[in-house]
């Protein structure tokens, strides 16, 4: 097996291994780090992809679609924390205060 | 850069800027620049319209760099269709946002909503497959933060819930994507289609990102998220999440599977997702119609019209894709229409239960106006889009004698006018005592009622739209 081909099924089996721990996690924190992990598997196989081409010099289009990938994963992991956090001290001041139930079905009365 | 695709750059840049400059400003100048941007993009898609339905498609690469290397875009019959219903629709749902939020959540709604716009109108142009990547996720992290605007606890649930389904969901399509490039060497539409041949390494692309686009759409079984997710954000939102966001991953799965897949797949694959739509619409349906909260009604009755749009691929004949992006434009009106409508009875009533509408068909008769008409498009009475969209499907499964997709089409019907008259029954009913129903602004009813008449004439003059569908479809 060629060196290119063991990284990129290296890179779908974290990519699994990832989703795996996506679904199967209730835990938010351990969710977002199994999206991350998952997103490393297809950016690895997108590198191990720039490497095939036969003249020996790697392909710059895969790389290009790494770095935005990164920019992409990097927004939407800042983003669910930020969602986490703040989520966490809600339900911290809910715990503090039982008589505030929050409305259901979202709308405000 | 010739003068007529130039014209390709203002429907995503005006927004673009629209929301710097919102984001900028205070309260008052918010709602001017969001007015003037909205107005300015709807007239810049437009005159694109004008120019594709007489000119033909147009194509603008991104740069200067032209394919392979570089990024198309595509102005199509079927892009600018897209352009003008996300103006519209957009437009209309931000007109009622203004008075339904309170104060700072409308400051953040505004610029919020302009960025999503910027992004779904990049979508709707780009020819790209890995530009088309980076558009859904522009347009997946706007939507969180607008479900979230309201920043508390079943809003932010919601909106994280969200991310956690589209995340995996763009993964799996960026894979998809990877394996494409790997084996063809190619990443626009355009060339894929060219290249793209039978083979293993083609339909495990081909799995991924259909299975991760029905994750974003989403289609019955990957539904989970939606319920929750659109119950907690607020009633704008929601309705921008099912009228546009979410036809957003269902246009890239459309064009995919039209121009790169279809020709290379069996026909089995295709009756798959067919027979996934089929039980997304009873199921939908179905469940729609044991609810007891008017929200999720509506909620879940998106799912089911989502799985009308999948009975397409099965069929795949002019007929049967002129009907579904019919379905697409005429439920972005209708289920929008029907949305706002309810949030306008919260904001009168307070009361979310089915039964609240107990009497209110007097009091706010624009908003009925609005549900009635938005549900006899969902329920595919003549005149409305729904009626044509499902006309040309039904159409199809007979001209290509897939009986079985039709009896799916009238079941889903009728189930739906089940759910409609059952929101509808209780309105007629005399006003129970002690239910006091706050005045809302006038702006806020005409706004579903306006969108519900879009719907209306969708199914009047069918005859523009599928004009211009036509552009630059014959593929």
């Amino acid at each position: 097996m060629s060196p290119w081909a063991v990284y990129a099924l290296s890179g779908v089996a974290m990519f699994s291994v990832g989703l795996v721990g996506l679904f199967s996690h209730q835990h938010v924190v351990k969710r977002i780090l199994a999206a991350n992990i998952a997103g490393s598997g297809v950016l690895l196989v997108l590198v191990a992809l720039a490497r095939r081409v036969p003249t020996g010099v790697p392909d710059p289009v895969p790389h290009a679609l790494v770095l935005t990938g990164i920019v992409v994963s990097v927004s939407a992991t800042a983003l669910a924390v930020a969602l986490a956090r703040r989520m966490a001290r809600l339900q911290a001041q809910k715990a503090h205060s039982p008589e505030r139930e929050p409305v259901s079905d979202g709308e405000r009365s | 850069m010739t003068g007529a695709s130039a014209l390709m750059a203002w429907p995503v840049i005006i927004p673009l800027l629209g929301a710097v400059l919102a984001l900028l400003v205070g309260r008052p100048a918010v709602r001017l620049i969001a007015g003037v941007t909205s107005v300015a993009t709807l007239s810049a898609s437009a005159v694109l319209a004008w120019e594709v339905a007489h000119r033909g498609v147009l194509r603008q690469s991104i740069g200067g760099w032209g394919v392979p290397l570089g990024i198309e875009w595509r102005a199509d019959g079927l892009a600018v269709l897209m352009l003008l219903t996300i103006a519209l629709v957009g437009s209309l749902t931000s007109v009622h946002a203004l008075d339904h939020l309170p104060d700072r959540e409308d400051r953040e709604f505004l610029p919020l909503w302009l960025l999503v716009w910027c992004a779904l109108n990049a979508l709707v142009l780009s020819a790209d497959a890995f530009n088309l990547y980076v558009t859904l996720e522009l347009t997946t992290l706007g939507a969180v933060a607008l479900i979230a605007v309201r920043r508390d606890l079943p809003g932010l649930d919601g909106g994280l819930r969200y991310l956690l389904f589209a995340l995996p969901g763009s993964l799996c399509y960026l894979l998809g994507i990877a394996l494409l490039y790997g084996a063809y060497a190619a990443l626009d539409v355009g060339l894929l289609a060219e290249r793209v041949q039978p083979g293993p390494v083609t339909w495990v692309a081909a799995a991924l990102v259909t299975v991760g686009l029905c994750l974003k759409t989403p289609l019955f079984p990957l539904h989970v998220w939606l319920p929750p997710t659109y119950a907690g954000a607020p009633t704008p939102v929601t309705a921008l999440l099912s009228a546009l966001i979410s036809k957003g991953s269902y246009y890239v799965l459309f064009r995919l599977w039209m121009e790169v897949f279809a020709p290379v797949m069996d026909a089995q694959v295709a009756q798959l997702l067919g027979l996934l739509g089929a039980a997304a619409v009873i199921w939908g349906s179905l469940l729609a119609l044991l609810q007891s909260q008017l929200k999720r009604v509506v909620a879940y009755s998106s799912v089911a019209q989502i799985g009308y749009m999948f009975l397409v691929f099965p069929m795949a004949t002019e007929d049967a894709r002129a009907g579904a992006i019919y379905l697409v434009v005429s439920h972005a009106a209708a289920k929008a229409s029907m949305f706002v409508a309810v949030g306008n009875i919260h904001q009168a009533v307070g009361i979310t239960a089915l039964g609240g509408v107990q009497g209110l068909a007097g009091r706010m008769p624009f908003t009925f106006l609005a549900l009635g008409l938005g549900g006899i498009s969902l329920i595919g009475i003549p005149p409305s889009g729904g009626f044509i969209a499902k006309w040309l499907l039904l159409n199809a499964s007979i001209a290509t004698g897939q009986w079985w997709w039709g009896v799916v089409l009238l079941v889903g019907s009728l189930l739906s006018a089940a759910y409609v008259f059952r929101i509808l029954r209780g309105s007629f009913l005399p006003l129970p005592e002690g239910v006091t129903v706050r005045a809302i602004p006038l702006g806020n009813e005409l706004a579903p009622f306006a969108l519900a008449l879009i719907a209306l004439v969708l199914g009047l003059v069918p005859w523009f739209p599928l004009d211009l569908l036509a552009v630059g479809a014959a593929r």
